[in-house]
């Protein structure tokens, strides 16, 4: 029987159920006990887990996430929460220099098991500042791990996993995700790290979809269907450890690889798949790949400019098309606005 | 120890950068002599006294210097990243400031677990001009968590004077105005650091007192990294350091003792420093495998339930 939830209402609940298994749980970060409950993803947490183990931070990035890090050498698994990633560039010292360094660099002694959510994403206007998806920063850094999964399952699955993980996690969260709807079990379970979901199959083409584009890929799979071309959708869900060995099978069979990310393409989540891909297919023939991210440039704020700046299903099927008909003919389906960008309005 | 590590670095065995505490060792000894076993330390890139003061492990420490397998980091860490967390002595940084915020966070742990523990976070004057001193500052006033800030004042971050970076040497009003109570030492003055710091920790542990703050003036003989003497090198002078070379702690701590008691102590710390370096010259590197050890934990071992 389908048990249905939001993104959001995954996160919240398999942050509840893990801070009832494990006292040493706890949730930190700005706005985390407010009204607004970033997204609804912290709602009543502090009022089911008192303000001890949830509690409001200072506007103090790299200060608190010193104090995580502090507390989880101390035996606490601290869940700190961004409700921006552009807001985390201000603790890249902490995450970079210590969190992700300590077991190395102190040969084994100590583990750092924190969990850093930060949202990402387009809808409404969000700019320069309030947009960025800075995930790949992190994957070129060892001893980081690095999830942005796409769907309410997985991210409830991946956040538990998160929380167990001795190591520092970057979870990702696109704002854009959290209305989303999907069955999510009601008991605990764990959607493990390295291991991509194929979501639907398909033998003309491989589209690889990160994080909120993993939606946008299944819309473009349907489009693309229309017209007679079979695609194969992937979630690589895990982005640091990455699972090399799906996108590879895939590839083999279809012959062409989209990755699409929701992020720039240059030194992005999406060079890297490709490029790791590439190394294992080398000597294949008649392989086709292609990028597809933000435009290289500065997120705009303005409504027709903004559309433009990110990727989405009708472009992405566009690409695939083009890719499969070796760019002979032109064609793309009617623009049509996600309903969940349609849908999401200010102020938050 | 340090004068041997002194001696030793021009051969080349310690092949990393190593930053002397020579003249700074009466406020890590003060302090730590203060604190229980269980008590844990936050330090930074100059740490040896801190290391050893807390109960560090002497052998360990000199073969991490070595780079040998046997090193408290196994090698992977060096001078900079001691360690040794049964001692208490939780990893040492080689970023200006950055274990200040882990040593609020361990004492929030300590607080929401109901444990007695006192944690003591070293820094430096230059860890002053760094944002993250203030953020830890304002959150440890702020939940009022049981804390020992220790400011290491030697006047100089590298070869910069304080007062090239800092409008005043004013660094206990800047931790008042998080209302945390704080005090200068001026000279150095290891019996009544040790008493100040006994006296706040016995404070704090009865829930008398939030976060303390001490900023003890003190001296770094040697360069900022590596062996050697800097007077002529025209950022400070030997007339300047004088005065600190008058009021070695070490000898006054000596001229206490019965000259039978400090004879022995004297051999007995030579012979523990020459089995720690023997031990740290016999031990082996680390094997090539080790390389792509200790980057990931496993995944705890939970059980859905």
């Amino acid at each position: 029987m389908d048990r249905i939830l939001t993104y959001a209402e995954a996160i919240r609940e398999a942050t509840v159920q893990e801070m009832t298994r494990d006292p040493s749980v706890i949730v930190l970060g700005l706005g985390v006990d407010d009204f607004k409950a970033l997204y609804g993803t912290t709602r009543e947490l502090q009022d089911e887990f008192g303000p001890e183990r949830v509690f409001d931070t200072p506007l103090s990035e790299d200060g608190m996430t010193g104090v995580a890090i502090g507390a989880a050498l101390a035996g606490l698994r601290p869940i700190h929460v961004h409700i921006r990633m552009d807001f985390v560039l201000l603790a890249m010292n902490q995450i970079v220099n210590m969190a992700a360094k300590a077991r190395y660099m102190y040969g084994g002694a100590v583990s750092v098991p924190i969990v850093i959510r930060s949202v990402i994403g387009r809808s409404w206007g969000q700019g320069a500042q309030h947009s960025q998806a800075l995930h790949a920063l992190f994957m070129h850094i060892p001893g980081l791990r690095v999830v942005a999964p796409g769907s309410p399952y997985d991210a409830k699955g991946c956040l538990i996993q998160s929380i167990r993980d001795d190591n520092p996690v970057m979870f990702i969260e696109h704002r854009m995700l959290h209305p989303q709807r999907g069955h999510v079990p009601a008991e605990l379970y764990t959607v493990p790290f390295g291991k991509a979901r194929v979501l639907v199959r398909g033998s003309d083409i491989t589209l690889v979809g990160v994080s909120y584009m993993a939606v946008e890929c299944l819309r473009a799979q349907r489009y693309l269907d229309e017209v007679g071309i079979s695609a194969e959708v992937i979630d690589p869900i895990s982005l640091s450890p990455l699972d090399t060995d799906t996108i590879v099978a895939s590839v083999r069979k279809t012959g062409r690889l989209v990755v699409v990310d929701t992020g720039w393409t240059m030194c992005g989540a999406s060079a890297e798949i490709l490029a790791q891909v590439a190394e294992r297919l080398q000597g294949v023939p008649h392989i086709r790949w292609q990028r597809i991210g933000f435009a290289p440039v500065t997120c705009p704020t303005t409504k027709n400019l903004e559309n433009l700046f990110y990727p989405n299903a009708q472009t992405i099927a566009s690409a695939a098309f083009g890719m499969v008909h070796d760019n002979q003919k032109p064609w793309a389906p009617q623009h049509k606005e996600a309903p969940e960008i349609v849908e999401f309005k200010g102020p938050f | 120890m340090e004068e041997e590590v002194a001696r030793i670095y021009p051969t080349d065995k310690i092949k990393s950068p190593t930053h002397l505490s020579i003249g700074q060792e009466a406020v890590a000894v003060g302090v730590c002599e203060a604190l229980r076993s269980t008590d844990v330390v936050f330090g930074t890139y100059r740490s040896h006294a801190c290391y050893l003061a807390k109960g560090g492990d002497l052998k360990k420490m000199i073969a991490e210097l070595y780079g040998k397998a046997t090193g408290c980091a196994k090698g992977k860490g060096g001078s900079m990243h001691l360690i040794d967390v049964r001692a208490g002595v939780m990893g040492t940084s080689a970023v200006v400031g950055t274990t200040i915020p882990h040593a609020v966070g361990y004492a929030y742990a300590m607080r929401l677990r109901r444990k007695d523990t006192v944690v003591a976070s070293f820094f430096g004057d230059g860890a002053i001009d760094e944002g993250v001193f203030h953020e830890s500052m304002n959150f440890a006033g702020l939940r009022k968590l049981p804390i020992i800030f220790v400011c290491e004042n030697n006047s100089y971050a590298i070869h910069s004077h304080q007062l090239a970076r800092q409008p005043a040497s004013n660094i206990v009003e800047r931790a008042r105005t998080y209302l945390i109570p704080a005090e200068r030492v001026e000279d150095n003055d290891v019996l009544r650091i040790y008493d100040l710091v006994k006296a706040a920790t016995d404070e704090i542990r009865s829930g008398q007192s939030g976060p303390r703050f001490f900023e003890c003036m003190t001296y770094r003989w040697k360069e900022h990294v590596g062996p050697n003497e800097d007077f002529d090198k025209g950022y400070r002078s030997i007339s300047e350091a004088q005065a600190w070379f008058e009021n070695d702690q070490l000898k006054r701590l000596e001229n206490l003792l019965e000259p039978q008691v400090r004879e022995r102590i004297v051999a007995e710390v030579e012979v523990e420093i020459e089995q720690a370096f023997e031990f740290a010259e016999s031990s082996p590197f680390p094997a090539e495998e080790e390389l792509y050890t200790d980057m990931f934990g496993e995944a705890a071992q939970w059980t859905a339930s």
